[in-house]
């Protein structure tokens, strides 16, 4: 069979999803947003409901959410994503409210937003991309940089007497009564892709249902900030980021229930 | 036994030569171009043995630039 006959319309099994814009990312090679950005742009291709989606874009390299996914954006102050999705969410009854944020937005400057926002259940989904590093500033040390972890501001690795200890914000948020889910995913090979996706439409159903506010922690790379390449972060990752920051849910609401 | 054909077509333009696809082919298929930039001075993917491709898809799905689609016919 040639190549012709092979690449027609009919046979297509994996194709652009249609909500992502003609657009370069200004994302570097191999940037774990780009895939995140992919699989949210599918699911709400999927669910239908890219006509009452309202996202939340943060600061940080992810900032230009707006220009990649074509649907609503509000773009928020510095870790102030939930705060804002809260009073879109409130205002518009019935539309699909989500945040998309890193980790010095969730975790450092925004963590007053976010786990009051998670304790009043606001009915969003909160989209958490860990890479443990200030990725666009230059790569400077995070609140979930690993110990021993090299980073601008920590030229001899991160120690806890000085800098103090990676904090895993999941684990506080799965404590929280109004989260209905919290579940932590990576996307660094195709299976896990595909299940940061279930995950993240799961997330995307629960805000639409209305059951309580869901975040999916997505463990991601940053292989420029932590100078390797894209293959290499990816296995570097596996072999650290996922002791500290286990994969799996840590709260489903619903499993519970059943 | 059902014997699978696969094709990828490659954005070469919109690739930014990060690898993960060539890493992510479990047949071999996919290389980075050695010489050849694309408008952006990117050594982009392309199918090196095509006709090793069995479109299952990884490559398409852990690429972050959304530049690869799959095609997949099964013959019985």
């Amino acid at each position: 069979m040639t190549q012709e006959e092979i690449i027609r319309p009919e046979n297509k099994v994996y194709s652009r999803p249609d909500l992502l814009c003609d657009v370069h990312t200004h994302y570097c090679p191999g940037c774990s947003h780009g895939v995140v950005h992919k699989i949210i742009a599918q699911v709400l291709d999927e669910m239908g409901v890219a006509d009452r989606t309202i996202g939340i874009a943060p600061v940080g390299c992810a900032v230009f959410a707006y220009n990649y996914i074509d649907v609503d954006w509000i773009e928020a102050a510095h870790g102030r994503a939930p705060a804002l999705a809260t009073a879109a969410n409130r205002l518009n009854p019935g539309r699909l409210v989500f945040t998309y944020q890193g980790d010095g937005d969730l975790s450092a400057i925004g963590t007053a937003e976010t786990i009051h926002a998670c304790n009043r259940g606001e009915n969003i989904a909160i989209i958490f991309i860990n890479n443990a590093i200030y990725g666009m500033t230059g790569g400077q040390m995070a609140p979930t940089t690993l110990l021993g972890m090299k980073t601008a501001t920590t030229p001899y690795g991160r120690r806890a007497d000085l800098n103090g200890y990676p904090l895993a914000i999941t684990p506080l948020l799965a404590q929280l009564d109004g989260t209905c889910y919290v579940t932590r995913q990576a996307v660094h090979t195709p299976a896990a892709v595909n299940k940061a996706k279930r995950a993240i439409r799961k997330a995307f159903e629960n805000a639409l249902a209305g059951k309580g506010t869901s975040v999916v922690e997505v463990v991601a790379t940053c292989n420029s900030g932590w100078k390797m390449t894209p293959a290499q972060s990816n296995q570097w990752m596996a072999e650290h980021m996922f002791e500290k920051y286990p994969l799996g849910d840590l709260k489903d609401v619903e499993s519970k229930t059943k | 036994m059902a014997k699978v054909y696969g094709a990828v077509t490659i954005d070469t333009n919109r690739c930014k030569g990060c690898d993960l696809c060539v890493v992510s082919c479990p047949a071999d298929v996919l290389l980075l171009q050695p010489q050849e930039v694309n408008d952006r001075g990117y050594h982009y993917a392309y199918a090196a043995n095509p006709e090793k491709c069995i479109g299952c898809a990884a490559c398409a799905t852990v690429c972050p630039d959304a530049c690869i689609e799959v095609y997949r016919v099964v013959e019985k």
